[in-house]
C-alpha cells in the first residue's frame, strides 16, 4: 500500500482507537454512576458535577487539539490524533518525534513521506509513554494498601497525607509560574494571570458564602480559568509591544 | 470485609487497561505490517534515548503521585486517556471538593471516576470534532490573539485551585510554595522538569505536615 500520512488505513485506526476510549470512558461513568444511585447520594450533584467537568474541560481539549495541529504539519493528522487522545500529551509528543528524526538525520520542518521514519516515530512515541499504563495495574492495589494501613493507624493524619500530596503538586505549579520572571516585565504574565484566577475564585467564594449563591460552587473552578484566560488575552498585548 | 464495587473496579479497570496497552502497541505494529515498512531496531533504540530516561521516570513518578488522588476507578482510566496533570487531576480534586467527597472513600472513588470519565469523554469529542474541521478550526486556534490564553492555561487552572486548597490548608501550604518558588526563581530551567518536581514538593509537604501534626499544630 502507498503511504501517506494522512491515508484512509491511518485514518481508520484512529477512529478505532478514539472509540475504545469513548467506550471504555462510557463504561465507567455508567458504573460510577449507578453507584452513587445506590449508595444513595445525591444524584442532582453528581448531574452538576458532571456539567461543571465538561465545562472545566473544555479549554484545556482546545489546548490539546492545539497540539494535534501542530504536530499534525510533519506527522499528518491521525498519529497526533491518536497519541494524543492516548496517554499522551503535546510536552511528550514533540520531544518523542524530534528525537527519532534527529536520530535518522531528518528534519521535521515537513511533512514525512518515509513510511520507515514515520513507525520509527510511531514506535518511540507509543513506547515512551508504556510505563503509565503497564505501572498501574501492577502498582495500584500495592499504592491503595499502604494508604489504608496509614489510615488505619492515624486516620487524621491519613487525611493530612493526601492532602499534603494535592499541595506538592499544586506548588510545584505555582513555583513555576515564577520561572521567567527574569526576562522583565513579560515575564510576570503568568504571576498576573495566577493572580487573577485565584481573585476570581475568591470572589466567587465570598458570593457562595456571603449571597448563598450555592450553584456556583460546581463553576467556580471554570470560571476562574476561563477568566484567567481571557485576562491573559488582553493584559499580554498591552506588556509585550 | 472486602468493597465489592472497588474488587470489581479493580478487575474490569484491569481488563481495560490491558487490553488498551495492547491497542496502543497494535498502532505501530499496524504501520509496520501494512506499509511493510520495518524501522529496524537502531533507530528506535536511539530515538527511545533521548526520551525515556525522563519518560519513564515521570510516567513512574506520575502513577505513584496520582493513584492515591484519582482512586481506583479514576486511575485505570485516567492513565489511559492522559493528560492527568492539566486535566484528569485537577477536574478529580475539584470535583470531590464541590461534593465534600473525601478522597479514599467510596464517595471519593465513585465523584472521581465519574469527573475523569466526563473529562476524558469531552476531551475525546472535542478533539475528534476538531479533526473533521481542521481546515476551519486551524487558523482560530493558531490566531496570535488566543496565543496568550493558551500559554497561560496552566496559571488559570493553578491561581484557582491554590485559592481553595492553600486557604484550607495555609500552614501546611507555607514550607513547600516558598520551597518551589524559590527553586524556580533561583534555577528557571527546570520549568521543563515540572513532572519531576511534583512529587519532591509532595514529600516536602508531607515532611512539613507531619512535623506541624507532631507538634500538635494541626
Amino acid at each position: 500500500m502507498n503511504f501517506s500520512p494522512n491515508s484512509t488505513f491511518l485514518y481508520v485506526l484512529a477512529v478505532l482507537v478514539i472509540l475504545f476510549i469513548i467506550v471504555q470512558s462510557l463504561f465507567f461513568l455508567v458504573r460510577a454512576y449507578r453507584r452513587a444511585q445506590n449508595l444513595g447520594m445525591d444524584m442532582r450533584q453528581i448531574r452538576k458535577i458532571i456539567a461543571s467537568t465538561a465545562l472545566f474541560t473544555i479549554a484545556p481539549a482546545f489546548s490539546i487539539l492545539l497540539g494535534v495541529i501542530s504536530l499534525s504539519k510533519f506527522l499528518g493528522v491521525p498519529l497526533p490524533w491518536i497519541r494524543l487522545s492516548v496517554v499522551g500529551a503535546i510536552t511528550y509528543e514533540t520531544p518523542a518525534a524530534t528525537s527519532t528524526a534527529t536520530a535518522l538525520g531528518i528534519s521535521l520542518s515537513e511533512t514525512i513521506t518515509d513510511p520507515k521514519v514515520y513507525s520509527a516515530i510511531a514506535w518511540v512515541m507509543t513506547l515512551g509513554i508504556m510505563p503509565s499504563i503497564v505501572l498501574v495495574p501492577i502498582l495500584l492495589r500495592r499504592i491503595q494498601n499502604g494508604l489504608v494501613k496509614l489510615n488505619s493507624k492515624d486516620s487524621k493524619w491519613g487525611d493530612l497525607f493526601i492532602t499534603s500530596m494535592f499541595l506538592g503538586m499544586i506548588a510545584a505549579f505555582l513555583g513555576l509560574v515564577f520561572a521567567d520572571i527574569r526576562s522583565g516585565l513579560p515575564g510576570f504574565i503568568p504571576i498576573f494571570v495566577l493572580l487573577f484566577s485565584a481573585l476570581l475564585m475568591a470572589v466567587c467564594g465570598l458570593l457562595i458564602k456571603k449571597c448563598h449563591m450555592n450553584w456556583l460552587e460546581n463553576f467556580a473552578l471554570p470560571i476562574s480559568m476561563l477568566g484567567g484566560m481571557v485576562f491573559a488575552v488582553i493584559i499580554t498585548p498591552l506588556i509585550v509591544r | 470485609m472486602k468493597n465489592t464495587y472497588i474488587e470489581k473496579t479493580h478487575l474490569y479497570g484491569k481488563i481495560w487497561i490491558w487490553t488498551a496497552a495492547v491497542l496502543i502497541l497494535a498502532v505501530p505494529l499496524a504501520i509496520c505490517i501494512v506499509y511493510d515498512a520495518w524501522p529496524g531496531l537502531t533507530p528506535v533504540f536511539i530515538g527511545l534515548l533521548g526520551v525515556a530516561p525522563i519518560f519513564w521516570t515521570v510516567g513512574t513518578i506520575e502513577v505513584v503521585t496520582f493513584t492515591p488522588m484519582l482512586g481506583t476507578g479514576g486511575s485505570y482510566l485516567g492513565f489511559v486517556t492522559g493528560n492527568l496533570t492539566s486535566l484528569k487531576v485537577p477536574a478529580a480534586l475539584n470535583a470531590m471538593e464541590s461534593a465534600k467527597a473525601k478522597p479514599n472513600t467510596e464517595e471519593g472513588e465513585v465523584i472521581s471516576t465519574i469527573a475523569v470519565a466526563t473529562s476524558s469523554i469531552v476531551t475525546t469529542l472535542i478533539i475528534a470534532a476538531g479533526v473533521f474541521l481542521l481546515t476551519q478550526l486551524s487558523p482560530v486556534l493558531n490566531s496570535p490573539v488566543l496565543v496568550p490564553a493558551f500559554e497561560n492555561i496552566l496559571s488559570s487552572l493553578f491561581g484557582g485551585l491554590a485559592v481553595v486548597y492553600v486557604s484550607k490548608n495555609w500552614k501546611i501550604a507555607v514550607v513547600p510554595l516558598v520551597f518551589m518558588v524559590t527553586l524556580f526563581l533561583l534555577v528557571p530551567s527546570l520549568a521543563s522538569s515540572v513532572g519531576i518536581l511534583v512529587p519532591v514538593g509532595s514529600l516536602i509537604t508531607i515532611g512539613a505536615a507531619r512535623l506541624l501534626y507532631k507538634k500538635g499544630m494541626l
